[in-house]
């Protein structure tokens, strides 16, 4: 994304604040013309001050009250400035920074899986951090900046022309080189912006897993990985940092030529009678406020060069393909009988390695299906397009004779109660876990949920009961609990069709049993997903998926599979030889 | 946040040099309103034109030379800025991971994420930032002072009252500030926090079409950390317009004391035009150094964040308690031994361990088993030293396991963990973590243990497939299966598994488990298998059955079927239903 792009989609940002923005541009230019507007003032009291006995006291006290009163008013607009610019930046970067999140929730997962977690999140804190910066610095300095220079030259001209002249002349140069060391610095800034995200997704992962690193002694490694990118980091950092910081000292001696410049002529002005010495001594002071700005206004161009190539990256990740866009339909999850149709689907993760081949199944309403098959076989695969994680490549997947691309996934979702492989809580208290699926449960409800799910007794016990609060990595629960938790969160939402994927696996068998007899009464009626490795469970299935290779190999129920001596009747073997 | 400056120290010479070049540039610029006056006084005075572009001429120099020291400055404050953060991000890295576990579980991964992040980043520009201009504006500050001082001591007084005035609102708004915005990074955690655990779980949220109330979530957080910006922003901007108030009165004030002294003829037009631009050069400095001190502000409260973490003392208390142990040889016929071991989580109120004693020869297999929150964890952690028993002690080889080193003990043990964690980069990379330099042999039998070959030689590129982060591009039973490859790659004296094979079928299992029996025997490697499947500790030498972590039983399968009830209900509850189907 160039910048001129990213220009656009930040002013974009910056428009719903407009009368804000409107504000913090009248007060700057008062602020600004007022501050220009005291020197003079000042310049006439020291006119007043000629020499022994020849200063006019009236004239300097009427001078100096106005002073202080433009004073007065100067210090109230900025401030009030600089809490518009708060406000402005403040709240662009918080929208920019909802509107990624909200973006990340819609982006697909076949982009989001084989991303590094810490790529994301450097986007949506560090760099979102770093525009913040910029932009405020943008806000307070560039405005105040240029109307600085207007204003000044405006009262320069007024007072003399033809050393407003030489002033003129001078500081294009200035420009020039802020403009040269700003072009030439920006991709210094995006590299570095680069090496920041590669090293923060390093320390994500490896600071996110540290238990497992420890586990290995891997500290070492990690510590030469890390190394290498942080030397790497210290490298275009310091080639970025200096390259633009040339630009405040080369702004700054322009700027001392202009008053060089401006003394010169000046004082030649002043030998021919054209100027007084109060004038010049405004005039000077002109010299340095109006150059300023510019040493100011450079600076904040580089700090914008970083916000912006920072700006960049984000509004890339914003502008990521979402999902396929969503059907207006809606299945409601109360009249969904639980038909289930996969016609012909065909699907890979890479093309280059085809995973499911036109796979079909019909599953009537209030069936169980059993899917078993070796690790790796594609059962977690075929969940992923149920459940439209991912979207067929070829074929159809129908509910009650619907095409679930047809539909919105939300609605899709709602018609699926699902247990996956690894607990997946959230950093909330128990109840508020509990009461994902349905928000609107009464606490008896929710307390009956988790008695269900044999739950209810182990939360009792934990000190703060349901408002506990499952806290990230903690050894607070055990993930056998955690899993119970999950199953609760099911007994309640109580969806027509469910989706259980090795859902008992950390649950110790006496627990299991009860939960067992649980999810008997809740599946009947309900369309069911099962993978499972027990055969108990898979005994009583009225259809077996065997899956191998992405294919179905074998279909139908225990005892015809059996009868059929094929690759089931070897796995069940295998169990109990 | 003192401590912090340790890590400047290989940047000496910057550190003092950047500085001193910028002083060197100040002091130039100190001269100029000299100059100018000289310009008014001498030049214009005696109608000498020469003399006036002489001066001037004088003024270009000094900003020559300006310029030089300014970017040799620049280039030094950069140098150590960054030299600064690199030290300090190698150091704090270092440190998190020399992490015990329990300081790891007090801390949590998105705060330290943060620190390693965001609050260094602020450091660095803090420091560059202080080497250009934090000495620069005090000594312009003060040599104005004292340029004025020179020019006529009665005024200067005024410039005293002045930089009086100024330190306490300067300082005021600091200390007022500083603990603002730490809690403005805490909420910045907070956001991260979200943020992250959204990713990892963005598969549950849709699940649960929760993306609009994680969003809604989000935007709570983000919301509370706009406030907490502002707030503190409230009080930051008050700097500029303070400033601007006190300097420009005290111009008012200082160039009406000028007129008295003027009128009574001891000071001239031209010194109080010196003194007057004096004092505009501070009102300069200091609009900079208010901006500066914003900076300056949020980099000491990120300092003290990060400075915290290195502060952190790992406990040692137990190793100086073992020494003195003398531990006997004959015991070495066993590879572990726990003696009355407890073991309570920190914080926690109940401890997870009681009084476990068990003894387990070389190249023995134990089967740990037990219900949900039984202990198995925690049992199988102690031995690998992750924590520390609270009471009791654990033997390694006959000896304490306090006693051996960190990297010693994680060598001589193998661990696959109940959440299997790959990272970013190839298998063989990943495979190779626990030993950097196996061979290709080793690895391949680690794979063919594990019953992972297959998974290799299914991938186009072989062992050389890229992983992505958390191997989220392999099913739940290859990523347990490559775990367990990458423990046996080690070549662990002490297997463990803790309940790493619940993703995997019974087949599949069952031809692991033989496997590891053939390990055992031949390498003398001793496995502990923790599972909740009966089936899969059934054939172990020794099985522990533990219950609210308390030991209930020990003993091969044959003696717990008939002795311990807690074993034979777990044993029933998995066997009696398949076996009364298959008759």
């Amino acid at each position: 994304m160039n910048s001129r792009e990213t220009t656009k989609k930040i002013f974009a940002y910056v428009r719903k604040y407009g009368i804000f923005v409107f504000f913090s541009f009248v007060l700057a230019a008062i602020s600004a013309l007022l501050s220009l507007y005291i020197p003079i003032l000042i310049g006439n009291v020291i006119d007043n001050i000629v020499g022994e006995n020849q200063v006019n006291f009236h004239q300097i006290h009427s001078i100096s009250i106005r002073i202080v009163i433009f004073i007065g008013i100067t210090a109230l607009s900025q401030w009030v400035m600089n809490l518009c610019n708060n406000k402005i930046t403040y709240h662009v970067v918080r929208d920019i920074r909802e509107d990624a999140f909200s973006h990340l929730q819609n982006l697909p997962l076949s982009y989001l899986d084989p991303k590094p977690q810490g790529e994301i999140v450097s986007k949506m804190i560090a760099d979102v951090e770093q525009l913040s910066e910029g932009l405020l610095l943008g806000f307070t300095q560039l405005f105040t900046g240029v109307v600085t220079i207007l204003g000044t030259l405006a009262f320069m001209v007024s007072l003399n022309p033809r050393i407003t002249l030489v002033v003129v002349c001078i500081t294009p140069l200035s420009l020039f080189v802020a403009g040269f060391i700003a072009r030439n610095t920006y991709h210094l800034f995006r590299v570095q912006s680069e090496t920041k995200g590669e090293q923060t997704s390093l320390i994500d992962e490896m600071i996110g897993n540290q238990k497992v690193v420890k586990a290995f002694s891997r500290e070492e490694k990690v510590i030469e990985q890390f190394r290498e990118i942080n030397e790497r980091l210290t490298k275009c950092s310091l080639k970025a940092i200096f390259f633009s910081s040339i630009t405040n000292p080369s702004t700054r001696f322009i700027n001392g030529l202009v008053y060089t410049g401006v003394g010169f002529a000046g004082a030649m002005a002043v030998l021919n009678g054209n100027l007084t010495v109060g004038m010049l001594s405004c005039f000077l002071s002109y010299a340095n406020q109006y150059t300023k700005p510019f040493n100011e206004i450079s600076g904040v161009i580089t700090e914008l060069q970083n916000a912006f190539a920072c700006a960049g990256r984000v509004f890339e990740f914003m502008e990521e393909e979402e999902q396929i866009p969503e059907k207006e339909a809606v299945l409601l999850s109360d009249q969904v009988k639980g038909m289930v149709e996969i016609k012909n689907v065909s699907f890979s993760y890479d093309k280059e390695k085809p995973l499911l081949k036109h796979l079909s199944l019909k599953v009537k309403p209030g069936q169980r299906v059993a899917i078993v098959g070796p690790t790796g076989c594609g059962k977690t695969t075929l969940i992923n397009l149920l459940m439209r994680f991912y979207d067929v490549d070829e074929g159809k997947i129908l509910i009650d004779g619907v095409d679930i691309q047809e539909i919105t996934r939300k609605s899709l979702r709602s018609c699926y109660g699902m247990v996956l492989q690894e607990t997946n809580l959230r950093n909330a208290t128990i109840r508020d876990n509990l009461l994902e699926g349905k928000p609107d449960a009464t606490e008896e409800e929710m307390i009956a949920a988790a008695k269900m799910a044999y739950a209810d007794g182990f939360i009792r016990r934990l000190p703060q009961g349901y408002d506990t609060v499952v806290k990230e990595g903690a050894e607070g629960l055990s993930d056998g609990q955690k899993q119970l938790l999950c199953i609760a969160r099911i007994m309640l939402s109580k969806p027509p069709m469910l989706i259980l994927d090795e859902a008992t696996s950390s649950i110790d068998t006496r627990t299991e049993m009860k939960i067992q007899s649980a999810f008997e009464k809740m599946m009947v009626g309900r369309t069911s997903f099962i993978v499972a490795h027990r055969l108990s469970t898979i005994k009583e299935a009225d259809v077996i998926l065997v899956m191998k290779d992405g294919n179905i190999i074998e279909q139908g129920n225990h005892e015809e599979l059996l009868g059929k001596k094929g690759f089931y009747y070897q796995l069940y073997e295998s169990q109990y030889q | 946040m003192k401590r912090l400056f340790v890590y400047l120290k290989n940047y000496k010479k910057e550190t003092v040099l950047g500085p001193l070049f910028k002083l060197l540039e100040a002091s130039f610029e100190l001269i100029v309103p000299l100059v100018v006056a000289a310009v008014i006084d001498t030049g214009i005075g005696n109608h000498d034109k020469v003399y006036i572009t002489k001066m001037c001429g004088v003024m270009v120099l000094l900003g020559v030379v300006g310029l030089i020291s300014s970017i040799t400055a620049q280039y030094f404050a950069a140098k150590a800025a960054t030299g600064f953060a690199k030290e300090l991000r190698d150091g704090l890295f270092e440190k998190i991971q020399g992490f015990s576990f329990t300081t790891l579980d007090s801390l949590g991964s998105s705060s330290l994420i943060t620190r390693m992040t965001s609050d260094i980043n602020r450091l660095q520009s803090g420091v560059n930032m202080v080497l250009r201009l934090f000495l620069r504006s005090p000594f312009i500050v003060f040599g104005a002072m004292v340029m004025a001082f020179t020019i006529d001591v009665t005024t200067a007084f005024v410039f005293l009252g002045v930089i009086l005035l100024l330190s306490v609102i300067v300082f005021g708004i600091m200390m007022l500030t500083i603990p603002l915005y730490k809690k403005v990074q805490q909420s910045l955690d907070s956001i991260l926090s979200i943020t992250r655990e959204n990713l990892s779980g963005i598969r549950l949220i849709r699940a649960f079409s929760k993306e609009n109330w994680e969003i809604r979530r989000f935007s709570a957080r983000n919301q509370e950390y706009t406030k907490a910006q502002l707030y503190v922003g409230k009080i930051s901007a008050l700097m500029n317009p303070l400033t601007f108030v006190t300097i420009n009165i005290g111009i008012v004030v200082l160039i009406y004391v000028g007129s008295i002294r003027v009128n009574q003829g001891t000071l001239t037009q031209g010194q109080v035009v010196a003194l007057y631009n004096y004092m505009s050069q501070i009102l300069v400095e200091l609009i900079k150094l208010a901006n500066l001190i914003i900076t300056i502000t949020k980099a000491v409260a990120s300092g003290d964040r990060v400075a915290d973490i290195l502060q952190i003392e790992e406990p040692k208390g137990n190793k100086v308690m073992s020494q003195q142990t003398n531990w006997d040889h004959g015991d070495r016929e066993y590879k572990v031994e726990f003696q009355q071991v407890e073991f309570t989580y920190q914080g926690a109120g109940d401890s997870s361990l009681k009084d476990i004693s068990f003894k387990v020869r070389p190249g023995d297999m134990v089967g740990i088993i037990g219900g949900t929150g039984s202990g198995k964890s925690s049992l199988v952690h102690l031995i690998c030293g992750f924590y520390s028993a609270s009471k009791g002690k654990i033997l390694i080889d006959g000896k304490d396991v306090n006693q051996y080193d960190e990297k010693s003990l994680r060598n001589l043990c193998g661990i696959v963990l109940q959440k299997n964690v790959l990272f970013h980069g190839t298998i063989e990379e990943n495979l190779r973590w626990g030993k950097e330099d196996a061979t290709l042999e080793e690895i391949q039998a680690a794979l063919e243990t594990a019953q992972a070959r297959e998974i290799v030689e299914g991938k186009p590129q072989k062992r050389k497939t890229m992983l992505s982060q958390g191997g989220k591009n392999l099913s739940g039973g290859q990523r347990q299966r490559l775990c367990i490859a990458r423990a046996l790659v080690k070549n662990p004296e002490i297997l463990i598994l803790d309940d790493a094979t619940s993703a995997l079928d019974y087949a599949t299992e069952a031809k692991l488990r033989a496997g590891l029996k053939e390990l055992a025997k031949n390498k003398a490697m001793t496995i502990f298998i923790v599972s909740q499947r009966t089936a899969s500790i059934m054939q172990a030498d020794k099985i522990i059955v533990l219950d609210e972590g308390n030991m209930v039983g020990m003993g091969t399968h044959q003696e717990l079927i008939k002795s311990c009830e807690m074993y034979q209900e777990i044993y029933n509850s998995q066997f009696k239903k398949g076996e009364d189907n298959e008759q």
